[in-house]
């Protein structure tokens, strides 16, 4: 019945409201602060939570709790808590849409003036989901793309020498795959989000980033490139290409996509930088077999191959956060310390020369992917509001599970889309 | 003596204390009945007065109060949404299968554990834990039985050649969830029907007996009619859980796959705290508070008639 207020109102309680004592005496006031993410693999599980007690030894008036929460759980618990008002002193975000709703809502610092100095630091692609309207909310930690993952071993089990640079050659070698006996693509059909993927690049590379992202303006989802898209992965999933039980497979769960990929027993996943990580977590990991080839151009489409869709993170800062919480931000983010999450492979550059610390073959392949990038799209469920964007992922997920046509999927967005 | 003093004037009803001393006993009930007062008012009527209020808004949560009146706009929405009509169909589905499967099956445990069987209370421990575990921890329980790769489930059912994707597919999810709700709950029911049959006095079951009825019959005209009243409380029981059941489904399915196990309380979460559509979910909310709320009157009014009043009665003569 009344659960939504009720569930809101307990997620206001779990915030302790920040220590608020003025900084006008000698010794500095003892100030904790509440640090949200969701890095809940290694490296960047250990690392993060070092970077907090080097920051408390080095202000030992600070105590910092962390709250770690998986992606779809943090979404859902800061969804709760901004709703009351509230925002934690520091928390991961996408930027996009999402970070635009708890702007407008007044519940992120503007900290244009604080990190000036640091700003330029920073490369452009990776700040500029953090920058609306010339004011800067958050600083980045990590800045990616999406792609194909695929298994060096199993590809060549099924004969395929070079991963295919076209969606026709990629149709082909899911063939290849199957008539192999190789499950060809590993996909958490429970959790929506990385299905959305498919989609996106497809309507990105068939109908082109401009024209994506000028419906996300007029809210026009129904234009037949992005029905071309949606027929599109339809001839993918009909070819059966999922893991056996895809619909109720979890990303990061024991038997989930990421552990299905890291143990081999698919060829392939289109995830983001962060999945040979995941892949290691939940499965054994694939090592020097994990390969990673870019999104396929589709014929006669209008987008590129090098055009990339993804995200990274970052931290943003809670409106009545104290002035220790960007400082902490701020040093999160420095050269010497940011590079050392780099270097363990956990995240990207996104300072300026940071590029020759990423040590791992696969991702210095999406560095240089990314370097190299002319066109850039954050993923659709936090670019655009929360409704337009999780109606994205429902109609692809219905789209996937055979229950929606190609033509309902645009339909659906763009009505949502309308009446936001 | 005693007649002589019984006149008419000892029938008339008490004379009205003094009011000094009727107001003490008011400050008396007032004192005793507010701190459950206040916390009824703050935590169960506020909320649902709130959640009324923000559903005829279009209102995304942020900043204060709703202010984009809408009037019934949500309701009409939600009325023609294919999703809701789903949620209803699984809310009836869960429904029939709870009262028709799972209860009887539940009394025919209850009626077996009642005999007297070697290890009965073992029996009735055993079959009783589930209920003891809490929504989520059973979830994530069944999430790595029933895998459709390497879970338990298909591996002890591929001796018999059956092999199920349970939960990831849309036709088998219904059923798959039943069971785990069946798993869970029918010890619960179980204990509620022993608890029952062991109120009937055995005197009854005897003299049928004695009268020549079969097992059959006695079961049949004195047992089931007497335990009348814990079968109508455990349905009731069961329709209100179906009403708000999401933890477990949230677990284990997440409403999928596409839907196809979808519950209005899932539905509610999925707008309220993924889509940031709050007099949306308000909406639902009020449609399950009164869907609840009127199934609980009418249920009340018309099937528990006789047992209400039976409490009643009894109650005036404890008095």
């Amino acid at each position: 019945m009344a659960t939504a207020v009720l569930v809101a109102g307990c997620g206001s309680g779990g915030q302790t409201a920040a220590p608020q004592e003025s900084k006008a005496g000698a010794a500095p006031a003892k100030v904790t602060l509440e640090w949200w993410h969701l890095s809940t693999a290694e490296p960047l599980k250990t690392l993060w939570a070092q970077r907090a007690n080097d920051y408390m030894a080095l202000h030992p008036n600070v105590t910092i709790k962390a709250t770690v929460l998986e992606n779809d759980a943090y979404k859902a618990k800061l969804t709760t808590l901004t709703q009351s008002g509230k925002a934690p002193d520091i928390f991961a975000s996408w930027g996009g849409g999402v970070l635009k709703q708890q702007i407008d809502a007044g519940l992120v610092k503007d900290i244009s003036g604080d990190v000036s100095s640091v700003l330029g630091t920073f490369t452009p692609a990776a700040l500029s989901a953090y920058q609306l309207d010339g004011k800067t909310y958050g600083l980045p930690t990590d800045i990616g793309l999406v792609g194909f993952w695929y298994n060096k071993k199993l590809f060549t089990k099924a004969g395929i020498t070079t991963p295919p640079a076209s969606w026709s050659e990629f149709l082909n070698d899911v063939k290849k795959l199957k008539t192999a006996g190789v499950t060809p693509i590993a996909l958490a059909g429970k959790e929506k989000w990385p299905g959305h993927y498919y989609w996106a690049y497809l309507a990105m590379r068939i109908a082109g980033l401009p024209a994506l992202q000028q419906a996300g303006v007029d809210h026009d989802f129904t234009k037949p490139d992005f029905v071309t898209a949606g027929q599109q992965l339809k001839a993918l999933v009909d070819l059966q290409p999922f893991q056996k039980g895809f619909l109720g497979a979890g990303y990061g769960t024991p038997s989930g996509q990421a552990a299905t990929m890291g143990n081999g027993k698919a060829a392939m996943e289109l995830m983001g930088q962060w999945a040979p990580a995941v892949e290691k977590d939940s499965g054994k990991g694939l090592g020097d077999d994990l390969g990673f080839f870019p999104f396929p151009a589709v014929e006669g489409g209008k987008g590129a191959i090098t055009e990339a869709f993804g995200g990274g993170g970052g931290l943003a800062v809670g409106a009545d956060a104290p002035a220790e919480a960007v400082d902490f931000v701020k040093f999160m983010t420095q050269m010497d310390q940011h590079t050392k999450a780099v270097a363990a492979g956990g995240v990207l550059p996104v300072l300026k020369g940071e590029e020759s610390a990423v040590k791992d073959p696969n991702l210095k392949v999406v560095a240089t992917q990314l370097a190299a990038a002319t066109g850039y799209q954050l993923y659709l469920d936090q670019a655009y509001p929360p409704a337009v964007g999780q109606q994205v992922n429902d109609s692809v997920a219905e789209l996937i599970a055979g229950t929606k046509t190609p033509e309902q999927v645009g339909a659906d967005i763009s009505e949502v889309a309308k009446s936001e | 003596m005693t007649t002589m003093t019984r006149g008419p004037e000892a029938l008339a009803p008490p004379a009205p204390a003094p009011a000094g001393k009727r107001r003490g006993r008011w400050v008396t009930i007032t004192l005793f009945l507010l701190p459950a007062l206040v916390l009824f008012l703050l935590l169960v009527v506020a909320p649902i007065l709130v959640a009324v209020y923000s559903s005829v808004f279009k209102w995304n949560g942020f900043g204060g109060l709703p202010r984009d009146f809408i009037g019934l706009d949500n309701f009409t929405r939600l009325f023609k949404a294919d999703i809701f009509t789903k949620d209803l169909w699984h809310f009836t589905v869960l429904v029939l299968l709870s009262v028709f499967v799972q209860l009887p099956f539940s009394l025919a445990i209850a009626m077996l554990l009642n005999q007297r069987i070697r290890g009965r209370a073992l029996y009735r421990l055993v079959f009783f834990a589930p209920y003891v575990l809490s929504e989520v921890i059973t979830g994530v329980l069944f999430s790595l039985i029933l895998a459709p790769d390497g879970g338990m489930a298909n591996a002890l059912l591929s001796v018999f050649g059956i092999d199920s994707e349970f939960l990831a597919n849309p036709d088998t999810v219904m059923p798959s969830l039943f069971l785990v709700m069946t798993w869970k709950y029918f010890g619960f029911h179980m204990m509620i029907y022993l608890a029952g049959r062991q109120n009937i006095p055995n005197e009854l079951i005897e003299a049928a007996q004695i009268d020549g009825a079969t097992a059959w019959k006695t079961f049949r005209y004195v047992t089931l009619p007497l335990l009348g009243p814990t079968i109508r409380i455990s349905v009731f029981l069961s329709v209100i859980y179906s009403v708000q059941l999401f933890d477990l489904i949230w677990i284990l399915t997440e409403g999928g796959p596409s839907h196809s196990s979808e519950t209005m309380a899932v539905t509610m979460f999925e707008f309220g705290f993924k889509r940031s559509q709050v007099g949306y979910a308000s909406a639902i909310s009020v449609v399950m508070f009164t869907l609840s709320l009127v199934f609980a009157l009418v249920y009340q009014r018309v099937v528990m008639r006789r047992d209400v009043e039976g409490a009643i009665t009894s109650m005036g003569d404890q008095r």
